[in-house]
């Protein structure tokens, strides 16, 4: 495995904050209802845009919800739609991916023309218009996500089971009358895990954004629900006299993309020298 | 180079039909009758199967699919549900305003990624590098519509610079200056993306031996940067380039929304709001063969620039 090479590379400072970012991002997002100091769906008609109550650090928005507790409840709605919509797409790239490079020939150039289809539809209204059709659900979100991203991992994931095809030990396995299943899975797949955790982890920047403009668009999950787009999208109404009610979530939006993505970059860096994942 | 042209479009042609397939299956699939929301919740039942036969709903799948083909081909896209007008007419009314924001921001992003990325690449390591890879990192990472709103909050809020709507009368006077703000947001994404890409081919450039003997040969370091540096380093600039054009329509639907500006990405999200599937279908129809002629033509244009690559694709489509 390249990995092993004498060329490696370590992480940078860079790779390590974003590392530490992401630890301290999972870790609020998992123990959000502990951390929340209050119910981040408890309107009160009372404490609208109040910001001098006792226990709101961040104050109350337009509905007398508390702000910091929506933010904290919105880190888990974004992770766990990035996450989930990823896996989902994953299953999907891995399986058209690994059978397309694996096999070759017409097969691949098939699911190819197929991976073409996918690239070239427009994916944010691809997403909305599932959203629409479907009803609005964290389900929903996690499929309109994940349908239109399965197309790019397939691509990547193809083009390096493509180039393990010839190798030698692969040519070696079916010599000695290995199924192919048990070559995919045994042989290719476990040389292809560099590549697919890059992939991956900067697919959950590009499945937050995502989520995050389906929110802010008003075909996300359900818009009562603590999401850091929905917050966004509330706030616009109320930027000339509240602008923190934008500012707040957009910042937690970005600054889950940056750690994301420069870990992504970072990851890639390390595992993948030769930059195949890209493209 | 012919043959590889050739080669090129006749592969499109399947996933063209394909798309076709995909949107009508959709349509198909959608539960609902489409013939019951054209004649409203009072029509009789007879008005309903007969408006069913004029449209052809009764008949089976395949037959439905081969009217529908003929007709996209034809540039018939279909009826808006809710107004009557042909689709088609209406997106070529819309794609002016969203082409003309597409090509401000494409010259703001090509300007500002090249030039921030030659800086990154002759700086490469040192303070002035690390900004600007700070710089385009936050740049890829923030939604669209959060600088799109920020944007509009410091430059028509507060500083007044702009109207904040393109409906007002100064905007409607002067056009041009309502594209400038979103063009901006989406061009300033763009930029981002393109100066790492610039970045890091610039930098693999400047290391190749050509340089360094162009180096030795006493050439002005100005000349060297520009006349041999540059040109080769824009090779993979071309396909990004292709790649930004997708993002710019789903850049468009948010942008319109918060400018309120009357292009395509503002007719598609009205349409799906309103359920118009026509149009629906439609927009993405358009945005899908768009896609697909703008990266054939990058291809080509990579292919005749670099025949390298041309042969390395030739290689890969044979096998």
């Amino acid at each position: 495995m390249n990995m092993k090479n004498s060329s490696m590379k370590h992480f940078t400072l860079a790779g390590w904050l974003s590392l530490l970012g992401i630890i301290v991002v999972l870790f609020v997002a998992i123990f959000a209802s502990s951390l929340a100091p209050n119910d981040p769906m408890d309107t009160s008609p009372e404490r609208r845009w109040k910001d001098d109550i006792k226990g709101y650090p961040l104050g109350c928005d337009n509905l007398g919800q508390c702000i910091f507790s929506r933010l904290i409840h919105g880190a888990r709605l974004s992770l766990e739609i990035g996450f989930a919509s990823r896996l989902v797409a994953l299953a999907i790239g891995l399986i058209v991916g690994l059978t397309a490079g694996y096999f070759g020939g017409w097969i691949d150039w098939i699911l190819m023309r197929i991976v073409d289809m996918f690239l070239a539809f427009p994916s944010l209204l691809i997403s909305l218009a599932i959203s629409m059709i479907m009803g609005n659900g964290l389900g929903t979100v996690i499929f309109a996500i994940a349908i239109v991203g399965w197309a790019e991992m397939a691509r990547i994931i193809r083009s390096a089971a493509l180039e393990l095809r010839s190798s030698e030990y692969v040519i070696a396995a079916k010599t000695l009358g290995a199924s192919d299943l048990r070559i995919m899975l045994t042989h290719i797949l476990p040389n292809c895990l560099p590549i697919i955790t890059v992939i991956f982890t900067m697919g959950i920047a590009t499945a937050v954004l995502s989520e995050a403009s389906l929110s802010f668009l008003g075909l996300g999950v359900n818009p009562a629900m603590p999401t850091w787009g929905g917050m966004v999208s509330t706030g616009k109404d109320y930027m000339i006299s509240h602008p923190e009610l934008v500012i707040y979530p957009g910042l937690c939006i970005a600054f889950l993309v940056i750690v994301f993505n420069v870990f992504g970059d970072e990851l890639r860096d390390v595992l993948d020298p030769s930059h195949k994942g890209n493209f | 180079m012919l043959e590889f042209t050739l080669r090129r479009i006749v592969a499109t042609i399947p996933v063209l039909l394909g798309i076709i397939f995909i949107i009508f299956s959709v349509l198909y699939l959608i539960p609902g009758d489409p013939a019951k929301n054209i004649a409203g919740p009072r029509a009789s039942e007879a008005a309903i199967e007969r408006i069913r036969t004029e449209m052809g709903l009764n008949q089976p799948f395949h037959k439905r699919l081969i009217t529908y083909v003929s007709k996209v081909i034809q540039g018939d896209l279909g009826n808006s549900v809710i107004t009557g007008r042909p689709v088609l007419k209406s997106i070529c009314e819309k794609l002016p305003y969203t082409l003309k924001l597409a090509c401000i921001a494409m010259i703001i992003s090509i300007v500002l990624g090249i030039i921030m990325g030659i800086i990154s690449a002759i700086t490469k390591g040192k303070f002035i590098d690390r900004l600007c890879t700070i710089l385009s990192v936050t740049g890829i990472s923030i939604p669209v519509f959060l600088s799109g709103l920020v944007i509009l909050y410091i430059f028509a809020v507060k500083l007044k610079w702009f109207p904040a709507s393109a409906s007002s009368p100064i905007m409607l006077k002067n056009p041009l200056l309502s594209f400038v703000l979103p063009a901006f947001t989406l061009g300033i994404r763009s930029a981002a993306f393109l100066a790492r890409i610039v970045r890091s081919s610039m930098i693999e450039v400047l290391n190749q031996d050509y340089i360094r003997t162009a180096r030795a040969k006493g050439l002005s370091p100005w000349r060297i940067l520009f006349r041999h540096g540059l040109l080769n380093a824009l090779v993979p600039v071309i396909t990004v380039i292709g790649l930004d054009l997708s993002s710019y329509l789903n850049g468009s639907v948010i942008i319109e929304t918060i400018f309120d500006l009357p292009g395509i990405g503002r007719f598609a999200m009205d349409a799906i709001l309103k359920r118009d599937y026509p149009i629906i279908q439609g927009v993405i129809l358009v945005g899908a063969i768009v896609f697909i002629v703008v990266n054939l033509i990058m291809d080509l244009i990579y292919a005749w620039i670099n025949p390298k690559i041309r042969d390395e694709m030739m290689g890969k489509s044979a096998a």
